[in-house]
């Protein structure tokens, strides 16, 4: 590694933490429906809104109800996004007269970018026309993180809840959230990566001629303003088949500092919005604390095993399928971030990482997509693990264990155990039916322990609603399409309904105040517990798949044998 | 029942477990420990293997020493649960024991009648002479009697029980020393109190505590999570086998699989969690105090708040008299003098001290009065105060003690005059929590007795124990303001509610709990009935009524009020220890995957050497791949004997913050759970290559 390497690292950490506070300050704001230096702008379309779909603002949901406004939403937007894909041959803004989406692929793209994942089975520039893009899969980008926003909201409010069972309102919520959140920040980065030359048109593809003679088909299209919303709420869904490895979506180093950036943005600025409303900034930063020293600790871990070049391999950079434009650095600093975010979103092939970075990759997303995450999801995930750690740890301090004043009993436990399975289920048992049968054994491109990883990482990203893939593996058969769509629904509802409903049990208890005998959750000792937990949670899992993965295929490499 | 401390080695409860530990392999018992169960499962599909096995000649001695390892972690597990049951039989004994055969004398329309005692109703009236035994549970409606009670509390002093008030409740089991007595019994046969606690501590009718149950839904959700990792293995191995180019008969076999998903699954807090319940029933019962339900003990771990009543539990009962202040112009000796005349008939404990302090301070002893024709005037609530008429040559003198107030009142009548230096004394005295009495003679006023409240010594000590616990103290008392404040600043309690009444009591139980806390509190009185059943933790003093005994969630047999400390510390103690044996026994995990793992994967990807890639995590060094599996589960077996005896004992509480104990805890439990097993799986592997 090289100064200027340290330096972009540095730089990202820096401006990671430092731009928390701002965002996380305003966020609480919205959401907590305060005026704020938006208000002005979107007060109005925001109270039309409302007068349109007939919502009163007041009217608070219980958990149930919840649930079910959340789960109609978002069956609503998965059938339109299907009707679009499926019938896009007939619809506008088709320039290059794209045929409709066979249908297990349709159906496997509309869970994906409903659930917030935006795994891609087709490629964007041979498949969708533009219309499907922007009306399509940019609404989505919106809405589903708007959906995770909104259950981190519900979740928040059933811990700061005191004998109720009120959880707010899901429209109000996901109108906030997409409205004064999300819009206003795709706009500005929007523009800040037209301005670095990411293309923003409607233009037919354009036929050029190179200079050896051969023609070339260039793609255009509005894609400025699906990557702004891509990277903010942790879609990660490319506009072109290469995401952001592509050099009209991502042209230049300072376009690349940007999306990298902004992968991390919400999701970190919202442990501040949840230490200011559960009115302690200290717990906040705990949470940040911890997901950052993991961050930490998988950036560390890659770049050693990056730039540690074996001797073995005389001493070469493994640059094979990196970032050529950007170097290894920047591939690494994405492949990490965009693992822990749950974005998907990539600047290089996780193919190409050597084994441990890649596995790396695989653990950020095993470990529940808790390390920021996706928005909202990553929190609210994130609180699940708080929930264990509080429940095994406070036993060791000699009290009904208790998180912000409220008691942790049966019904959490049951639920948060239902929120770690339920990902876990489809990682484990989903790779193991395609490593047994020969629809699952045919898409494999490499052999060995890394064909394994492939199969492996294909389910963790659905499961984590992440979305990257591992490349290497052909997943647009209706055998993957299917299991891995099942697996992201498993991922996303099979948490978000138990958040929900312990948002809703905590909401109903009595706060406990604080107390010389609580069990503190907001320091340096409890976030190395938390950070334990999850390691060890996760890693227990998901060791004995991982050693036939990875590991194997790490010390093999170091034997001098590569697949 | 005195504590008795049954040592964990006593040979019969020992002979007894066992035998239990096999009665217990009935699925109906194994089912309510879903860990275990999981193991007697895998234990038995091992068996049949095994049996399988003998039939086709394809016999293999590895896979029939993973059975009987099984086999054993079952037996282990049951046996710390029959141990520790067995434990509380040996306590029950003892009560079972006096209740041996009594009869009762029933009085039915004026005629006695000899009835067994197990024939006892509800209602049923009883009376008792002198050396019967209190047949059931009751009240004492009619008579005084000294009754010996040790046979529940091991206080060989015998105390007093008598109708109306709040002594009037006794014990099925205990025996009347003098005197008669009438009772009404208030439970049916089979249903005392004894009964009860007998069943209790038998563990007979022991129910899952909330937390119990959270943990063990805990524990299955990870049992889940690892029979997930461990279904699912064969597909990934049957994978890297045909990746390396080996057959497919080389894939892991059940009691491979099973093996590793016994090793994995929390088998060390799964097999010792019914034994930490009962233990810590045992554990109150031997500081004397009787749980009516392990739920209380839990809730007295997360008391926030604790109710105590002044008289008795903070201070020495009474007010004592420590000192005589003379007015200006009178002498010490003088005020002693009048203040002994006017006392020596009165009874009360005040009373009583005024007569000790003048004989210690002045030497002046009880005197004939007769030759004063002397007239007492008792207290009563109108007067406000209490005194002597005593005639000295023909003179009659009043001498009066009393209030400020009261005093002020009957010298001014006198016209006399009351001096101002006195009163300021007087409140002075008030404001340091005293209770001065102003002592006067005729229309003069002589000087001022010091009442004041002894607090226990080491009391305070306690109080900033349970302060570092978190636990607030409440001190309950029926002074006024000024007098409490001083008492609370000088017992270090962190709160008072002066002026008192029993509904004050309940109305700040509601209030705290309201506010999210949970109240503890300890009480005596049938009028503390309510507060008793509406605090979490009630702990009623033995002695008290049958309605305090009933509406609390536990008694202490001793009837000290500082029990409620030792009773909130084994509350803690529980939830500790099952809080460090879960942390331990996740950790372990780690030791047991490098451990099974290299071993089963021996044959993947072999380079030249004919060695595994795998092997690189063969860390330990372990000599064989069957050598290593039988290791990690021989080891996974005897842990669960080791931790019995720390099960049974619970993990030791220190009154410190909770971040302190918590990082002691997990370096003990935590590291010291990631550490053991590499060193008990390498020394079981060594042990094993010897034989």
């Amino acid at each position: 590694m090289e100064i200027n390497d340290y330096i972009q690292i540095f730089l990202f950490l820096f401006l990671l933490i430092a731009l928390t506070p701002v965002l996380g300050s305003f966020m609480a704001k919205v959401l907590n429906g305060e005026r704020n230096i938006l208000s002005p702008i979107f007060g109005k379309p925001e109270s039309f809104i409302y007068k349109v779909i007939g919502v009163d603002v007041n009217q608070s949901m219980n958990w149930r109800k919840y649930a079910v406004s959340l789960l109609v939403f978002n069956l609503a937007g998965f059938l339109f996004l299907l009707l679009v894909l499926v019938t896009q041959k007939w619809l506008p803004l088709n320039p290059q007269h794209m045929g409709n989406m066979n249908w297990h692929t349709a159906l496997n793209t509309s869970v994906s970018f409903v659930t917030n994942t935006n795994w891609q089975s087709y490629a964007g520039e041979t498949g969708l026309s533009y219309f499907s893009q922007m009306t399509g899969l940019t609404v989505q980008n919106f809405l589903s993180a708007a959906t995770g926003i909104a259950v981190l909201i519900a979740l928040i409010r059933g811990i700061i809840g005191k004998t109720t069972d009120k959880l707010g309102n899901f429209w109000v919520d996901i109108t906030r959230s997409t409205l004064y959140i999300l819009l206003p920040l795709s706009i500005v980065l929007a523009v800040l990566l037209a301005g670095q030359g990411v293309i923003q048109n409607f233009d037919n593809y354009t036929e050029v001629t190179t200079l050896q003679g051969d023609t070339q088909i260039i793609p255009q299209g509005p894609a400025a303003s699906q990557i702004a919303t891509k990277q903010l709420g942790t879609n990660g869904g490319g506009f072109f088949n290469t995401n952001s490895a592509h050099p009209f979506e991502n042209p230049t180093p300072f376009s690349n500092f940007l999306q990298v950036l902004s992968i991390l943005l919400i999701p970190a600025a919202l442990t501040y919005t949840y230490g200011k409303m559960v009115k302690s900034q200290k717990q906040g930063w705990a949470v940040f604390s911890a997901m950052f020293v993991l961050f930490a600790i998988g950036l560390f871990v890659s770049l050693y095993s990056e730039f540690h070049q074996s001797e073995l391999w005389h001493n070469i950079s493994y640059m094979e399928g990196k970032e050529t434009r950007f170097g290894i650095t920047n591939s690494v600093l994405w492949s990490t971030t965009t693992t822990v975010a749950s974005n998907g979103s990539v600047n290089a092939m996780h193919d190409s990482l050597t084994p441990l970075s890649g596995m790396i990759a695989m653990i950020n997303m095993m470990l529940g997509e808790v390390i920021y995450g996706g928005a909202g999801a990553g929190l609210y995930g994130i609180v699940i693990f708080i929930i264990l750690t509080v429940f095994i740890a406070g036993l060791m301090v000699g009290r009904t264990p208790e998180y912000l004043g409220k008691k942790i009993e049966a019904f959490e436990v049951r639920m948060a155990l239902i929120a770690i399975l339920s990902p876990s289920v489809v990682i484990l048992l989903f790779s193991a039916i395609a490593c047994t049968i020969p629809s699952g054994l045919s898409s494999l491109n490499n052999g060995g322990p890394h064909g394994l990883s492939e199969i492996l990482y294909a389910f963790t990203s659905a499961a984590g609603n992440n979305g990257s893939a591992f490349g290497g593996l052909n997943a647009s058969t209706v055998f993957y399409n299917l299991m891995i769509a099942l697996g992201m629904l498993i991922g996303r509802f099979g948490v978000i309904i138990p958040v929900l409903a312990i948002a809703g049990s905590l909401a109903q208890k009595k706060i406990t105040p604080i107390s010389q005998g609580t069990f503190k959750t907001d320091n340096a000792l409890f976030v190395g517990l938390l950070i334990s937990v999850i390691i060890i949670v996760g890693g227990l899992t998901f060791f004995p798949a991982l050693s036939l993965g990875p590991i194997v295929d790490h010390i093999l490499m170091q034997n001098g044998i590569l697949f | 029942m005195k504590s008795q401390n049954k040592s964990f080695l006593d040979k019969k409860i020992l002979v007894e477990a066992i035998k239990t530990s096999f009665v217990k392999l009935n699925p109906n018992l194994l089912i309510k420990n879903p860990v275990i169960f999981i193991v007697a499962i895998g234990a038995l599909l091992t068996t049949i293997i095994v049996l399988k096995g003998i039939i086709d000649n394809t016999f293999s001695s590895f896979n029939s020493q993973i059975t009987i390892w099984l086999w054993i972690t079952v037996l282990f597990a049951n046996f710390s649960e029959a141990i520790a049951e067995g434990r509380g039989k040996a306590q029950a004994e003892s009560l079972k024991t006096n209740r041996s055969q009594t009869k009762a004398r029933i009085l039915k329309g004026g005629q006695e009648e000899i009835v067994a005692a197990e024939n006892l109703k509800k209602d049923d009236i009883v009376i008792c002479d002198a050396g019967d035994i209190i047949p059931s549970d009751g009240e004492v409606i009619e008579g005084i009697a000294t009754v010996d009670e040790s046979a529940i509390t091991g206080e060989s002093a015998p105390v007093i029980r008598e109708s109306g008030g709040d002594r009037n409740a006794v014990t099925g089991g205990t025996k009347v020393l003098s005197d008669r007595i009438v009772i009404k019994i208030t439970s049916d046969a089979g249903n005392t109190f004894i009964d009860r606690m007998i069943a209790l501590v038998e563990g007979a009718k022991r129910q899952k505590t909330p937390n119990e149950i959270a943990l063990t839904i805990l524990l299955s959700g990870l049992s889940i999570i690892f029979l997930l990792a461990v279904v699912t293995l064969p597909a990934f191995f049957g994978y890297s086998l045909q990746a390396s180019g080996l057959p497919q008969s080389g894939n892991l076999s059940l009691p491979v699989l099973i093996a590793l998903l016994v090793c994995l699954i929390p088998t060390t807090i799964g097999g010792l969690l019914s034994a930490i319940g009962i233990s810590g029933m045992d554990r109150l019962m031997k500081r004397n105090v009787i749980a009516t339900s392990g739920r209380a003990i839990e809730a007295a771990g997360d008391v926030d708040v604790l109710l105590l009543d002044k008289t008795g539990t903070i201070t020495l009962g009474n007010r004592m008299a420590t000192d005589f202040i003379p007015a200006d112009g009178v002498s010490s000796e003088e005020i002693a003098d009048a203040a002994q005349l006017s006392s020596l008939s009165d009874e009360t404990p005040e009373g009583r001290s005024v007569v000790i302090l003048a004989k210690d301070k002045f030497n002046i002893r009880g005197r004939v009065l007769t030759n004063m024709d002397a007239e007492f005037i008792p207290f009563t609530a109108q007067t406000r105060m209490s005194g002597v008429d005593i005639t000295i040559s023909g003179k009659v003198q009043k001498i009066r003690k009393g209030s400020v107030d009261a005093i002020r009142s009957f010298i001014l009548n006198n016209n006399g005059f009351f001096p101002e230096c006195v009163e300021e004394k007087a409140n002075e005295l008030a404001g340091q929590g005293a209770t001065p009495l102003i002592v006067a003679r005729d229309n003069k006023v002589l000087g001022i007795i010091h009442l004041k409240d002894i607090v226990k010594g080491g009391i305070k000590e306690r109080f900033s124990q349970l302060r570092k616990m978190g636990i607030k103290t409440v001190m309950i008392t029926g002074d006024n303001p000024l007098t409490a404040a001083a008492i609370a600043a000088e017992a270090g309690v962190d709160d008072f509610l002066a002026e008192a009444k029993p509904e004050d009591k309940l109305r700040k139980i509601r209030e705290e709990q309201a506010n999210g806390r949970l109240v503890g509190m300890i009480g005596d009185g049938t009028n503390d009935a309510p507060a008793l059943a509406q605090s979490d933790v009630g702990i009623a003093m033995s002695s008290g009524t049958q309605a305090a005994r009933e509406a609390g969630n536990m008694v202490d047999l001793d009837s000290n009020p500082t029990k409620l400390i030792e009773v909130v510390e084994v509350g803690k103690q529980l939830l500790m220890t099952r809080g460090a044996l879960t942390t331990f026994s996740i950790a372990n995990d780690v030791a047991k995957y490098f451990a099974i793992i290299p071993a089963i994967a021996v044959t993947l990807y072999a380079g030249i050497s004919g060695k595994g890639a795998l092997s690189a995590l063969n860390i330990m060094g372990l000599s064989s791949p069957e050598s290593a599996i039988l290791s990690a589960i021989i080891f996974n077996a005897l842990i669960i004997v080791f931790l019995i005896p720390l099960a049974l004992k619970g993990v030791k509480y220190r009154a410190e913050s909770p971040s302190r104990s918590l990082l002691r805890n997990l370096c003990i439990y935590g590291l010291g759970g990631i550490v053991t097993p590499f060193i008990g799986i390498k020394l079981i592997d060594m042990l094993l290559q010897i034989f």
